[in-house]
């Protein structure tokens, strides 16, 4: 238990340095450096102190994993913005809309809040309740209800926020 | 002998404009949809438009635009925060108007045609 929180410090001081190095851009300033380091430190003892550091505000072991959901999600995301713009933009259209109750697959508190951002991410669907196990989703479209279209993100969900692939 | 160097050039910087112009367009698509549609959590559909799509197509843009410099690294960093940030407010809103009882328009839908209306 005790290793895995350093190998959580190791990395929030990766992320941190990298992110005061981005953004300030200077490498030849000593002050600047200093400023930095300091800050980093400053920020490492806060975090150990409050006690957060976890798989919660250290999220990045689950970036491999990640990266090929979110790029599944950006497809996603364009084919429903297609249909909602499409929907918009006809003079005599027809809304749908229904409220629908979905179920949540992933158990731990990242990936539950992963699913229900990636509903309302999606265009055509918001998340506006959250239960212990279900979602409440309002859609704009009777298209957009397909249970298995749900099935499929929530497995998705479950996959990249590192749990064991879920029996279906 | 050709100058590639000037031709790959040319091609970032119309591939820049062609995202940039895109993500305007979804942000106007976004806008039109927050005016014509007719309730509440139906608008919200629609300014998810110009949260999701639209941001990556203009950040999207400006990161192709600028190259392999610092700034595009900031504008990366924009987006990601944008695509955490965005999705949480659209939930809260959501949430709040559920929470104080603001029932949704459920079944079909016609909204009348622009030509219909009187204010046009």
């Amino acid at each position: 238990m005790r290793y895995l929180g350093v190998r959580y410090i190791i990395a929030l001081i990766i992320v941190l340095v990298t992110l005061w190095l981005v953004l300030s851009g200077y490498f030849n300033k000593p002050l600047l450096l200093w400023l930095g380091s300091a800050s980093v430190i400053f920020t490492i003892i806060l975090t150990i102190r409050m006690r957060i550091i976890d798989n919660e505000s250290v999220p990045y072991f689950n970036l491999f994993r990640m990266v090929p959901y979110l790029v599944w999600l950006v497809v996603e995301i364009w084919k429903s913005t297609i249909i909602i713009s499409a929907t918009i933009l006809r003079p005599d259209m027809v809304l749908t809309p229904r409220l629908i109750r979905v179920k949540t697959l992933p158990s731990s508190g990242f990936g539950r809040a992963l699913f229900a951002n990636s509903i309302t991410l999606t265009p055509g669907t918001v998340s506006i309740d959250l239960d212990d196990d279900e979602v409440i989703v309002h859609t704009l479209l009777k298209e957009m209800t397909n249970r298995g279209d749900f099935a499929e993100m929530a497995r998705r969900c479950a996959i990249a926020a590192g749990e064991k692939e879920p029996a279906f | 002998m050709i100058e590639w160097g000037v031709w790959l050039d040319l091609a970032r910087h119309g591939l820049a404009g062609a995202m940039m112009l895109a993500g305007a367009c979804f942000m106007l698509i976004g806008s039109i949809g927050v005016l014509r549609l007719p309730d509440f959590y139906a608008r919200i559909h629609a300014a998810g438009i110009t949260d999701t799509l639209a941001t990556i197509f203009l950040l999207g843009g400006m990161v192709v635009e600028s190259g392999l410099t610092q700034t595009s690294a900031k504008l990366a960093l924009v987006g990601m925060l944008l695509f955490l940030t965005s999705p949480t407010a659209t939930h809260a809103v959501a949430n709040a108007a559920h929470k104080a009882g603001l029932k949704p328009r459920l079944g079909t839908i016609a909204p009348p045609h622009p030509r219909d209306r009187e204010d046009g």
